[in-house]
């Protein structure tokens, strides 16, 4: 059985490296990257590295990772999170540098590029998101209130970081690209059906009696 | 098959091409029907067309070494007319050199026809999409900047039209 479950385990964090892994190696390997400044490319990488944080996030959440179950899951999430907001930074700066009338029309909603308003919303609602978490206990928010702000952010960031990835004609290779994007809608919805998000549930009242 | 079925461009393309027809048509008969082409109404700027644009650009043979056209017609609003001697500067994000680099930038005027055409280094994809700009800033007529974005990054040419205002 401890075979089987270690088996198991190492099958879910290999698929995890190839999903994460081969979008970014696939990227590394692009002609593009020959054209680009040092500044653009760390900017493109962070933006891949951020999507697959976003694949990450609902997995450890869901305590579907071997070895961050309950609890552990849960803090790491926290961590990643603050990864991904990171990332985000880096990846709105970097493009910045790069081109800055292309990033200020990003970012005031007038680019002609279609997948800009997709990022730049994700990119808010991830900043709101890491902002709600880190005064979360300052504010006295219970866990009911928190999921019934966190839910409807975490779907705005996955469908926007989606659509905004897809969209983009880029250093990512297509295939390996939709199927990271595929991989991350998929987990959100498994965490968000197995947690039962949107249900009132008397446990979350049990658990925010027993906090208090 | 599966490859080029799963590549979104082929997507892209169906609507594209789509709009394209639509443009066209509506170019030609523009120029095919010249009692309608009484109303032609001048090109509006493209959002983000002046992103990394460098005034007064100098007129080149070629930009870099070359290997890519862009070409194009400017014409008269209201009455169509092609418009001579006409400056058109042109940049991009190349294979020698980011938008707002010097090299990256050169001019052209337009024939007797209103056509020009000027060969430039291999645009590549920048910001997501593979595009080129192109502006006419010389004051006789209204400024417009466009921002055409290629079908393809493989593409080695890419069409710009104008159809001026005077001020």
């Amino acid at each position: 059985m401890t075979g089987r479950t270690s088996a198991r385990a190492i099958l879910i964090w290999a698929v995890l490296a190839v999903a994460v892994g081969a979008p970014i190696a696939a990227a590394a390997s692009s002609e593009q990257l020959a054209w680009r400044g040092p500044v653009y490319i760390l900017a493109g990488f962070a933006g891949i590295v951020a999507l697959g944080l976003v694949l990450v996030q609902p997995l450890l959440v869901g305590g579907y990772m071997p070895g961050f179950s309950g609890y552990r899951g849960r803090r790491a999430h926290h961590w990643i999170g603050g990864a991904l907001a990171l990332a985000i930074v880096i990846h709105v700066a970097g493009l910045w540098i790069t081109s800055p009338p292309d990033m200020i029309d990003a970012l005031t909603f007038a680019s002609p590029t279609p997948f800009s308003p997709f990022g730049v919303i994700a990119m808010w609602a991830i900043f709101i998101v890491a902002l709600l978490a880190l005064l979360r206990r300052r504010l006295g928010l219970r866990p009911r209130t928190w999921r019934f702000l966190h839910m409807p952010l975490a779907i705005v960031i996955v469908a926007g970081s989606v659509v905004h990835c897809l969209l983009i004609e880029g250093t990512m290779e297509t295939i390996s690209k939709a199927a990271l994007c595929a991989l991350v809608l998929a987990a959100t919805v498994k965490v968000m059906i197995d947690l039962q998000v949107w249900r009132k549930r008397r446990a979350l009242r049990g658990e925010s009696i027993a906090r208090q | 098959m599966a490859i080029v079925a799963l590549n979104r461009r082929n997507l892209l393309a169906a609507g594209g091409s789509v709009l394209a027809t639509g443009m066209l048509a509506a170019g030609t008969s523009g120029l095919l029907l010249p009692a309608r082409a009484d109303g032609l109404a001048p090109t509006e700027s493209m959002s983000g067309g002046a992103n990394n644009y460098r005034k007064g650009a100098a007129i080149v043979d070629r930009i870099g070494k070359g290997g890519f056209w862009m070409s194009g017609t400017v014409r008269r609003a209201g009455d169509g007319a092609p418009l001579a001697g006409q400056r058109i500067q042109i940049w991009a994000h190349t294979v020698e050199g980011q938008e707002h680099e010097p090299q990256s930038h050169g001019a052209t005027l337009t024939d007797k026809d209103g056509r020009f055409r000027l060969e430039m280094p291999q645009i590549i994809p920048i910001f997501g999409q593979p595009h080129g700009h192109l502006a006419y800033d010389s004051g006789e007529f209204k400024t417009v900047f466009l921002r055409p974005v290629m079908r393809s990054p493989k593409d080695t040419s890419l069409e710009a039209h104008f159809v001026l205002q005077p001020t």
